[in-house]
């Protein structure tokens, strides 16, 4: 059933082009109420999306962080096997792509018998097969990436800085949790924040699961059913102009954490709203300002 | 300021006597050897300081001083010979005749008695100066974050900078944050302070206010080791000062003699170079 979905779903724009292309004039007529309705009037399935897209990519972004600093951890410790256990996690979830894991996890698994991902009860709601193996498939390979990017912050983390807690008594776990990790957390943030981002569109990836209603997904199945059919484009623009509004958001939220965590730092100034958006301070950023 | 109370007054080991029949000595180096790949930079260093002692190591550079007293914390592994810190050895446990490196917990235990300040300050950067006298306290020992508030506050106003506990360290002039570390250090109540070239990244009129701290702190007995090139501290503060070279003690005396009379060579040569 579910696989049966996907493959219709992901023909369904083809078809209305097709139909579209047929139907007299020969060229496609947009009906931009279509678009402005989804946009600003949206319905119950539209808010279900865009909720559901915002806790998947939440969820799934933790689940990349948890493993990412584990990961980076394994990376810089002393045990070999720990060093090459996280080195293969990380080749073999960066080097391989997010469709084939997503497809082999959900279907790959379940049509094996080997984990047929059964509905969870949570906090009342049921939560379907396809979310906690798209959770699981994203969050999974955002780890792999994330690795790296943890592993850049503890690099650039000064040496004398684990020296100095070592020397007042700390343990090596300590250490890292109280003055090394809090520091990189400097350096992750901003890339962290591009990764979040990403994750907020990347879930979109998720239709090819089928039953999941995403953004994308509910877009997909506005354009096969009822008034709305065969207007692909008007959708998948309200869609875009949603995905938009999620990650300006985020924008905005970032901003707000970076300040925060730059306390101590006097490079650090206020920049107004717009110019953190799109740069329109006409100056460089305070943080590269010196370096040119 | 001699009405305020005393550096170790407000950390509380004043006046502390060692526990009765344990030595004198704190630091007791017997023929420590290190490598770094090939290159042998500790040629079999002895060296014992006791109690209330103020030890300055001079020597020029690549001599292997910042190295020893780095060892006698266990910020750098020996590769024979030993180091005992209050009769125990540091960072290794003896079995079979071998010395087999300690865990990291047991590590850790034994340097909470032991202060070190860094040439680069190292201050935690994301933590108010008040925030890096606590951490260790609250977070090693265990002691209630008010209680490390108060003594971290009266630290903070000995050394001159009871105004500045929330700064952060990057608001803080270089002598600033190497007195804040001094604090930082002391707030773990050790038996032992290790400085490793104190001054030698401060601006000159900021070194007066740090040696100021040293100063005291060595008038009110507690045990010291610093690697420094004040030889001014040096002759009027150390107990003993010791001469390096190439790896190897070539000279320990009191400050007159090592001044006046030194009786090595190389001493000589070193003493001309930079006084």
């Amino acid at each position: 059933m579910a696989v049966g979905g996907w493959r219709v779903l992901a023909t369904l724009p083809l078809a209305a082009l097709m139909l579209a292309g047929c139907s007299g004039s020969g060229s496609y007529i947009y009906d931009w109420s279509i678009f402005v309705d989804a946009v600003v009037r949206p319905d119950g399935l539209i808010l279900t999306g865009v909720w559901l897209t915002l806790i998947i990519s939440v969820v799934a972004q933790m689940i990349g962080v948890l493993l990412g600093v584990f990961s980076a951890l394994g990376r810089t410790a002393r045990l070999l096997p720990l060093r090459v256990l996280a080195g293969l996690y990380v080749w073999l979830f960066r080097g391989t792509p997010l469709l084939v894991q997503l497809t082999f996890f959900f279907f790959g698994l379940s049509v094996a018998k080997i984990y047929t991902w059964p509905p969870i009860e949570l906090f009342g709601l049921s939560i379907s097969g396809e979310i906690q193996a798209g959770v699981f498939a994203l969050g999974v390979n955002e780890g792999a990436y994330m690795s790296e990017i943890v592993r850049a912050g503890i690099l650039a983390v000064d040496r004398g800085q684990l020296e100095a807690a070592r020397s007042l008594g700390m343990t090596y776990r300590l250490a890292m949790l109280r003055v090394v990790l809090p520091q990189a957390a400097r350096v992750i943030i901003p890339p962290l924040g591009n990764e979040f981002n990403n994750m907020l569109k990347t879930t979109s990836l998720l239709v090819v699961l089928g039953n999941v209603p995403e953004l994308y997904v509910t877009f997909s199945r506005k354009n096969g059913s009822g008034p709305t059919s065969f207007h692909p484009f008007e959708l998948f623009l309200a869609a875009a102009v949603w995905y938009l509004l999620l990650t300006t958001i985020w924008s905005l939220a970032q901003a707000r954490i970076e300040r925060r965590l730059s306390q101590g730092d006097r490079r650090d100034e206020d920049r107004g709203l717009l110019d953190r958006l799109l740069g329109t301070g006409g100056k460089p950023d305070a943080r590269t300002r010196g370096v040119r | 300021m001699s009405d305020q109370p005393g550096l170790l007054e407000i950390i509380g080991t004043a006046g502390a006597r060692p526990a009765p029949g344990s030595s004198d000595v704190v630091v007791e180096a017997t023929d420590v050897h290190k490598w770094f790949g090939r290159n042998e930079v500790l040629k079999g260093v002895s060296l014992t300081v006791r109690r209330g002692e103020v030890v300055v190591i001079c020597g020029p550079s690549g001599s292997g001083k910042t190295t020893f007293i780095r060892c006698i914390n266990h910020l750098e592994k020996i590769q024979a010979g030993r180091i005992l810190v209050n009769g125990h050895t540091i960072g290794y446990r003896e079995r079979d005749g071998k010395l087999i490196e300690d865990r990291d917990a047991s590590i850790a235990r034994q340097r909470r008695e032991i202060g070190m300040v860094f040439q680069r300050f190292n201050l935690f950067p994301h933590q108010t100066a008040l925030g890096n006298i606590i951490e260790a306290p609250v977070h090693v020992l265990g002691i209630p974050e008010e209680e490390a508030k108060t003594m971290g506050r009266a630290l903070l106003a000995r050394v001159g900078l009871g105004t500045k506990e929330a700064a952060y360290p990057a608001q803080l002039s270089g002598g600033q944050q190497q007195r804040v570390a001094i604090a930082r250090a002391l707030a773990m109540k050790p038996s032992l302070m290790l400085f490793d070239e104190p001054t030698s990244a401060l601006d000159p009129e900021m070194i007066g206010e740090v040696l100021a701290v040293m100063k005291e702190l060595a008038a009110e007995g507690m045990t010291m080791i610093l690697v420094s090139h004040e030889m001014g501290f040096a002759r009027e503060v150390a107990t003993r000062v010791v001469m390096m070279d190439e790896g190897q003690i070539v000279e320990v005396a009191p400050p007159g003699e090592f001044f006046s009379h030194p009786t090595s060579e190389r001493t000589r040569a070193f003493l001309s170079k930079i006084l």
